[in-house]
């Protein structure tokens, strides 16, 4: 436990300069406490401390089941906490409309894990959606930025096709495309590269890590994907039981000598946990 | 006993939590019609999938109930020489009841599975999720666009509807079985008023507004994926078309009390 709490101090002192500047670094995007989540009778989140640094890239990891998706539905109000406090920019979200929600949802864009595609539309129809809604009309312009955003993951080819008739791997990124093309100050993955082959995961981290280091995007990203969290990750979070468990950078994960911490990094069971 | 109090009781709180969330729904849907933006594209696209798309459907049950309707009429009423008021009564039901009544379950059979089914798919793969995320109220792009169309749609379906009774019913009478075209013709005009018609036409409108807020409803609330959608489509059809047929008793009862037949 000594190891979780002073991992906890390290990975908040690690990163001053910050990588988009000054700014950056010092102010949090997210800041959340205390926040709590049942579903049913099943306690998912049991009181969920963590603050996410403007421009910093953090990845929460857990076993499946834990509430990483779950939380980070919350961080945009998707779904609507028991208690605890979520504020993005300086504002509460907790207890907000849905269109009083608008403003800050406009400032994060999400990849769900399965992408979450809309099988009505065209692949450049999905991807000029946030634009559109926006108000931009311009077809030229419209063209020209889903072109740029397909161009990023690699699918500039496959715009005319429909979400049905292409694969797995590809509509996520495709899912990826119409998360960026609005140049959101924060981008939320939900497991940007499970299902991927390894190719195109390597390619996602990068599109990740561009993003931050080009856009000083802030990005959350839920994965189970370990080699994944070792390239793009500026801070880790281990959610276990409902609570942030280990939080601290790459490296002090990579050392940590936690069993619980070991096991998952490691992927291996724990013998006598229950 | 107790188990049957229990049974009871759980029965009559899901109804009238049901009863609640069709509520909070047309409340949210009227905000929305003020607060929200109404995308006139998704209407128009709508109202071709509803309206246009509900013609032979609706064009098939006019005709041939009217056709049929007119032919079991003709049959009784011969037998007493009566055959010139089969127009007549076969207008004024086409009119007041058969025309909204029919169209009305079969709109909710064919457009209310279609957007139960639609919306339950879109709430199952978190596509409504990520219309929220990218700051589009799900009320504004799924809900109100269908409101508006089939409120559109249903009235003259219902008028398309009781139109094509009349004329298959006049085709069968007239031509079928002999009975003067201009005394038949004449039944119908000096029975058949204005009211009679928008009496049809109020009870399509009503019924849009059943079928619409029950079907978003079941896809809004649909869950547990495939099979999810699955209920919620068969529940859509299912308690739209009760409501439906018992809406209807009470609007007969109302709108007969404020224009009584043969009043005009």
């Amino acid at each position: 436990m000594s190891d979780k709490n002073s991992n906890h101090s390290d990975g908040q002192s690690r990163r001053e300069a910050g990588p988009c500047g000054d700014a950056a670094g010092t102010k949090n995007f997210f800041k959340v406490l205390n926040l709590r989540k049942s579903i049913g009778e099943q306690k998912i989140l049991r009181g969920v401390d963590l603050n996410i640094r403007r421009g910093e890239t953090m990845v929460v990891i857990g076993r499946s089941g834990e509430g990483k998706s779950v939380f980070l539905k919350h961080l945009i109000g998707l779904m609507k906490p028991d208690s605890g406090s979520i504020v993005v920019e300086g504002k509460e979200v907790v207890g907000l409309k849905e269109r009083q929600l608008r403003a800050v949802r406009h400032k994060v864009g999400i990849l769900f894990q399965d992408g979450a595609l809309f099988d009505s539309m065209t692949v450049a129809e999905n991807v000029a959606f946030p634009l559109m809604e926006a108000g931009v009309k311009d077809r030229t312009v419209l063209l020209e930025r889903v072109g740029q955003a397909l161009d990023k993951v690699e699918l500039a080819a496959h715009m005319a096709k429909m979400p049905i008739n292409i694969s797995g791997g590809m509509r996520k990124r495709v899912a990826l495309a119409r998360a960026i093309i609005a140049e959101p100050q924060c981008i939320l993955y939900d497991e940007p590269t499970s299902g991927l082959d390894p190719v195109v995961s390597e390619s996602i981290d990068r599109l990740i890590r561009r993003m931050q280091k080009e856009l000083c995007v802030t990005s959350l990203v839920v994965t189970h994907d370990m080699d994944s969290v070792f390239r793009i990750a500026d801070r880790v979070a281990y959610l276990r039981e409902g609570k942030i468990y280990f939080l601290g950078t790459p490296q002090e994960l990579r050392n940590s000598k936690d069993r619980f911490v070991r096991s998952f990094v490691e992927g291996r069971q724990i013998e006598d946990e229950d | 006993m107790v188990r049957l109090i229990e049974m009871t009781g759980s029965l009559v709180t899901r109804f009238l939590r049901y009863q609640g969330e069709i509520a909070q729904l047309m409340l949210e849907t009227l905000k929305a019609f003020f607060l929200g933006k109404v995308r006139w594209q998704l209407v128009g696209q709508q109202i071709v999938a509803i309206g246009f798309g509900s013609q032979l459907v609706v064009i098939v049950t006019g005709a041939f109930t009217g056709a049929v309707f007119a032919a079991q009429s003709y049959f009784k009423f011969s037998e007493f020489g009566m055959e010139s008021a089969v127009g007549a009564v076969v207008s004024i039901s086409m009119c007041r009841e058969l025309g909204p009544v029919l169209t009305g379950l079969m709109v909710a059979g064919r457009v209310g599975a279609s957007m139960a089914a639609e919306i339950g798919t879109m709430k199952v793969t978190e596509q409504i999720d990520a219309l929220r995320a990218m700051g589009v109220h799900p009320i504004d792009y799924l809900v109100i666009p269908r409101t508006i169309a089939i409120m559109v749609s249903m009235p003259l379906l219902v008028a398309e509807a009781i139109g094509f009774g009349m004329v298959a019913s006049h085709i069968i009478v007239v031509y079928g079985f002999k009975v003067p075209g201009a005394w038949y013709l004449n039944h119908v005009i000096e029975h058949t008023a204005l009211i009679d018609i928008s009496i049809g036409m109020i009870k399509g409108f009503v019924f849009s507004i059943v079928i619409v807020m029950i079907a978003c409803h079941e896809g809004l609330t649909a869950n547990n994926g495939a099979v999810g959608v699955g209920k919620g489509t068969t529940a859509a059809v299912v308690v739209s078309s009760l409501v439906l047929l018992i809406f209807n008793f009470f609007l007969s009862l109302i709108l007969n009390y404020m224009s009584p037949l043969g009043s005009s």
